[in-house]
């Protein structure tokens, strides 16, 4: 292999690890490659990319491993050079399965067929994008609101006025995290920053009540995060994966909003 | 029995445990490995280090240690068996009614075991409900409804065929169904991630109790909000206990929500024994105090009364347990078998 063409191939690498860094375990909504779910990444001459990973058990829900190993091979698909995407799964009850479906392009239905009904995938795919959202609208909210922000005058922004507004570095991070998901809910508001998950009005008076119903569906993730994360540790050694120590941080943040009001 | 240090004592009873054979000689195929394996990584993940058993011991323990793990060393007073036969991984099934009762048989005081029935099964399974009432005199049985089986991919509890199930129960006094909504265990797609049939099912069926295991771990929000609809739904602590060793604030807001929109009467405890002991589990959760903010931001207290009905005095109501006469049983019998 010449310098360029090695150069080239460490360049595509970096690209393709990019792409992957945008596919979400749909239940913990974060990405493959901060799990340490992606193994390897393999670059050929030819524009073949091979993509390796391996989930925290042997049981790990077959619906979701269908998802990411096709979100992968979708997001890597994207890049102008890729003539060829393989994904492949390790150590999974359905891995035969669900590699194959993938080269194939088939979907999870042609791939397990009979019960998998049609819709079904895209339905937890649905269920799993509003909790995202909600769990990164509470983050956002209840930053903002700590940082003295008032609740009607956040609730009567638009999706541009948010947008602008400025905030530090990690009010920015949950600002642009929430604006990835705002779209995900469809209201008759669409200019509005924030609507519940049914695309109804908030309430300012009620934010708070709100905030906390949220929180639910932010700490039942996070508790799945830290199990599938230590699961994995466990399984491949504590060394294989990022281990982020993972805090129950929107909630004690918005213990300090509740004293502060 | 535990002990308070003001000398009271709190009776305890064991919602959910196992006595399983993992060994070598038993498996049928590599998924029985990965099964044994994946239920090892649980115990090594989430327990403290000093409780942490050599895999030998874990595949298959036996009934000896099973007995002074949980009554000896631990503080169970009684402890109910959750089935679970995968039959298709294990040569004699995993840990079967049929297994179980041979240990209630040496220690008939201590063990109350659980059926177990998949609808799938149609009418040969409705008989094998009658003979496991007859046989065993059994008050409950363990669901898995998102089991894969041939082109099924998991059955809900709304499914009209269950409902057959569900009268039979009822005529048979078989009054508690334990369904598993936790974390996955085996290949699913359809319902592991929803608790929704537990609701239509409590709604049809208000003489049945449904108690769900693992408090549907993976969809926690949605189960709170459908047990505060239904008076006969409870949430059963098996996997979510556990965290309070390694995350602490994790399980204080878990709790807390818990208490809040099910209640104290509603909450069972389990340890899940083998994956972890009663000794730890207990001693844990009697020192917990949930943390300042979080009962302030709830509005609930994990008070001495609350952990009672959560560690007995609930499963007991449950299962028609008279708990003065069960210790003085206990009492006479003082821990030994009576083979």
């Amino acid at each position: 292999m010449t310098i360029m063409a090695a150069v080239a191939t460490v360049e595509r690498t970096a690209e393709v690890w990019a792409r992957l860094e945008s596919v979400i375990d749909p239940e913990l909504d974060e990405s493959v490659t901060e799990l340490g779910f992606v193994t390897r990444v393999g670059v050929d001459d030819g524009g073949h990319v091979q993509v390796d990973f391996r989930l925290p058990t042997y049981w790990c829900a077959a619906n979701f491993a269908f998802l990411m190993a096709d979100d992968m091979r979708i997001a890597v698909a994207a890049l102008p050079w890729v003539k060829k995407v393989t994904v492949g799964l390790g150590e999974h009850m359905y891995a035969d399965e669900i590699n194959r479906g993938v080269a194939a392009g088939l979907s999870f239905q042609a791939t397990f067929g009979s019960e998998a009904s049609s819709g079904e995938l895209e339905e937890v795919r649905r269920t799993f994008m509003v909790k995202a959202f909600q769990r990164r609208q509470e983050a956002l909210l209840a930053y903002l609101l700590d940082r003295g922000h008032e609740a009607a005058a956040l609730l009567g922004l638009t999706v541009a006025a948010l947008s602008t507004l400025s905030c530090d570095t990690a009010g920015q991070r949950l600002l642009a995290r929430y604006l990835e998901r705002r779209s995900v809910v469809d209201s008759k508001h669409n200019e509005l920053a924030f609507v519940d998950e049914n695309g109804a009005l908030l309430d300012a008076g009620q934010i708070h009540a709100y905030l906390r119903a949220l929180r639910r569906v932010g700490v039942n993730a996070e508790f799945n995060s830290a199990l599938c994360r230590g699961l994995l540790a466990t399984r491949y050694g504590g060394g294989c994966a990022p281990q982020v120590e993972v805090k129950p941080v929107h909630f004690v943040r918005s213990i300090g909003v509740a004293r502060s009001t | 029995m535990y002990r308070t240090t003001d000398g009271e004592e709190i009776f305890i009873i064991d919602g959910h445990v196992h006595l399983w054979d993992g060994s070598k000689a038993n498996l049928k195929n590599v998924h029985g490995q990965q099964f044994i394996d994946c239920f090892y990584a649980y115990h090594s993940n989430l327990s403290p280090k000093e409780y942490l058993w050599p895999k030998e011991k874990f595949d298959k323990y036996g009934e000896e240690a099973m007995y002074e793990d949980l009554f000896v060393k631990g503080y169970d007073d009684m402890a109910i068996c959750q089935p679970t036969y995968l039959t298709d991984f294990y040569k004699n099934g995993f840990n079967t009614t049929e297994s179980n009762y041979v240990l209630k048989g040496k220690y008939p005081n201590r063990f109350i075991v659980n059926g177990a029935f998949d609808p799938r099964d149609g009418e040969a399974g409705l008989d094998r409900l009658d003979e496991l009432s007859e046989k065993y005199k059994i008050q409950g049985v363990k669901l898995y409804t998102a089991e894969w089986r041939g082109d099924s991919k998991g059955y809900k509890l709304s499914d009209p065929g269950v409902q057959r199930y569900f009268e039979r129960c009822e005529k048979l006094g078989i009054k508690n169904i334990h369904v598993h909504k936790g974390p996955t265990i085996l290949p699913l797609n359809r319902d592991a991630f929803d608790v929704a049939d537990v609701d239509d099912a409590a709604t049809s069926f208000q003489n049945l109790n449904f108690i769900v295991e693992h408090c549907g771990l993976p969809r926690l929000d949605d189960f709170c909000w459908i047990a505060t609809q239904e008076t006969n739904v409870y949430g059963g602590l098996a996997v979510v206990l556990p965290f309070i060793h390694t995350r602490p604030e994790y399980f204080a807001h878990v709790i807390s929500e818990l208490l809040f929109w099910i209640g104290e009467d509603k909450i069972l405890y389990g340890s899940d024994y083998g994956i972890w002991s009663p000794k730890w589990l207990i001693e844990k959760f009697m020192a917990f105090e949930l943390p300042e903010s979080v009962s302030k931001e709830t509005g609930v207290q994990l008070s001495l009364t609350a952990k009672k009905k959560i560690l007995g005095l609930n499963a007991a109501r449950l299962y028609g347990i008279d708990i003065d006469a069960q210790k003085k049983l206990l009492a006479d019998t003082r821990q030994t078998a009576t083979v």
